[in-house]
């Protein structure tokens, strides 16, 4: 069974609509990127899947339970769900360890001994052992964005949820970032990214969605999407990323 | 790519929230009216009641007091009226004054912190008798006698380092880079406090500043203690001659009736910013 199902998913603001009937179907250790356009829909896409908007039509399954039913609980969908954004977004009163044990201990009711020596353990694994105690701007973006993905992951999610993760971070920092990932990945963690590194994007997905005006317009491997895209709204959002020396 | 057109399902899901909107609100209703029978209820039980009625609420003396409470009230209203812009102006001018870096001007920066703490530390009632009975003693040419404008004078330096205090907390939120982005310009320090710092500032500091006046409003009856004929001072006439308090009661209600509209207003720009962010 998938992990994720959008059912022909749409979105107005103002009477614009941002998502126009998106279908997509995510299964068990998939990567699935979303790339496009500003404003071509990606991060309101993420941001339905995680609730923080409310659907104007369709319908999200996660796990085979509709999400967007008025009825559900939210919080009770969002503690199934990480989410890291693209401004990091940790809080900047706590420290790193406590930005990470927050919700384990508050919404999933870990003990505070084991809440901290599981944050230890994933400090450790991804080489920020020694800023446990820091605070968040004492530390680098590439460091900060660290931590909000393990502060995601500790809650053990079972679908990621990345925003434009890369976008806010120097070059030299954004390796940090995208390997953290790849492990992620190699983990056999379930993830929706949007992502404006093509080169990443295509080394890490398993399946490439093109969005263009709030249709999913083209969706494939990535070897397909970006050797043979079947559209020439995709070929030429391809070009123009080429040219700009992003990929 | 297709219009939109609304599914069954969404239409059902428009149902649902719109039956479970009508329900959050009946409850609120019931919930409003059983809060408001049992507050009554325990207030008309009470030993005491039959005579706190006789003396706080009573009809006769309430329409007798009326007309008087009311017209004092005006003075309030007059006092609040002139004293508030004044307060702006005094606090603003001292909290650019406490933001002078020049060491030349160090005795003005000085003074500005001095006003702060002398002024927040007195309680404003000691303001009031201080300024109301201490400045006419002084008789000097040019200083008025006229009670309220005494009173306007008092509240004026009471409040004024209050709101100094308020724009300062304002103009130190704005944050540094955005002074680094205004110097950088070539702007000067004044320039970039008009352009660029203040206008940020004011506008994150109006709810404290409505909370102020609010607080300012009522403070006009503090007045009342060195004598001109205001709401509670009239109240207080009406009281002493008949040993009935209803006429404090109207004089209440009066303040009531003139600070909710502006705690509504506050509550509207507060909500209004936070929509702005787009929470």
């Amino acid at each position: 069974m998938s992990v994720l199902t959008l059912e022909g998913v749409w979105k107005n603001f103002h009477g614009h609509s941002v998502l126009r009937g998106i279908d997509l179907e995510v299964r068990p250790h998939e990567v699935v990127s979303l790339i496009g356009a500003s404003g071509s829909g990606k991060s309101t896409l993420l941001r339905c899947v995680n609730l923080l908007e409310t659907v104007d039509d369709g319908a999200i399954y996660l796990d085979g339970e509709e999400i967007t039913d008025p009825r559900v609980d939210v919080d009770g969908v969002r503690k199934r769900l990480g989410i890291v954004f693209q401004a990091f977004n940790l809080f900047p009163h706590m420290t790193v360890l406590d930005n990470i044990t927050l919700a384990p201990r508050q919404v999933h009711g870990v003990p505070k001994a084991r809440a901290e020596e599981e944050a230890y353990g994933l400090l450790a694994r991804f080489g920020l052992a020694q800023k446990a105690n820091a605070y968040p701007d004492q530390l680098s973006g590439g460091q900060q964005q660290r931590v909000a993905i393990i502060r995601a992951l500790a809650t053990q999610p079972r679908l990621m949820l990345l925003d434009e993760v890369t976008s806010a971070l120097d070059p030299e920092l954004v390796l940090e970032v995208l390997g953290i990932i790849r492990e992620l990945k190699e983990s056999g963690m379930t993830m929706i990214l949007t992502t404006h590194e093509m080169g990443f994007c295509r080394d890490i997905s398993d399946t490439v969605c093109f969005l263009d005006g709030g249709v999913l317009l083209e969706k494939g491997p990535p070897e397909q999407i970006f050797t043979e895209p079947e559209h020439a709204r995709t070929r030429e959002f391809l070009r123009s990323v080429l040219e700009s020396g992003r990929f | 790519m297709s219009e939109w057109v609304k599914s069954e399902r969404q239409a059902e899901r428009e149902r649902f929230r719109r039956a479970h909107a009508r329900r959050s609100a009946s409850i609120a209703t019931v919930s409003t009216v059983v809060f408001i029978v049992l507050v009554v209820w325990v207030v008309t039980q009470s030993p005491g009641w039959p005579r706190v009625r006789e003396t706080f609420f009573d009809g006769e003396q309430f329409v007798k007091a009326l007309p008087d409470v009311l017209s004092g009230f005006l003075l309030n209203i007059k006092i609040f009226l002139i004293a508030e812009p004044l307060i702006l102006v005094v606090g603003l001018l001292v909290a650019l004054a406490r933001g002078i870096k020049t060491p030349a001007f160090f005795p003005i920066r000085a003074l500005a912190t001095l006003y702060t703490d002398v002024f927040r530390g007195v309680p404003t009632i000691l303001v009031i008798y201080l300024i109301g009975f201490g400045l006419p003693a002084l008789r000097l040419q040019g200083i008025p006698t006229d009670l309220a404008t005494l009173g306007i004078i008092a509240l004026t330096l009471s409040y004024g380092a209050y709101v100094a205090e308020v724009f300062r907390s304002g103009i130190e939120s704005i944050h540094p880079s955005q002074v680094a982005a205004a110097r950088s310009l070539g702007l000067s320090h004044a320039r970039t406090m008009r352009f660029v710092v203040l206008p940020q500032a004011t506008r994150r500091v109006v709810p404290p500043l409505l909370n102020d006046f609010v607080s300012l409003q009522k403070d006009t009856a503090l007045v009342a203690t060195i004598g001109p004929l205001e709401a509670l001072r009239q109240a207080q006439i009406h009281a002493a001659s008949t040993f009935n308090y209803t006429p404090y009661l109207v004089a209440a209600l009066l303040f009531i009736l003139l600070t909710i509209p502006m705690a509504r207003f506050t509550d509207h720009l507060a909500a209004r910013t936070r929509r702005r962010r787009g929470a």
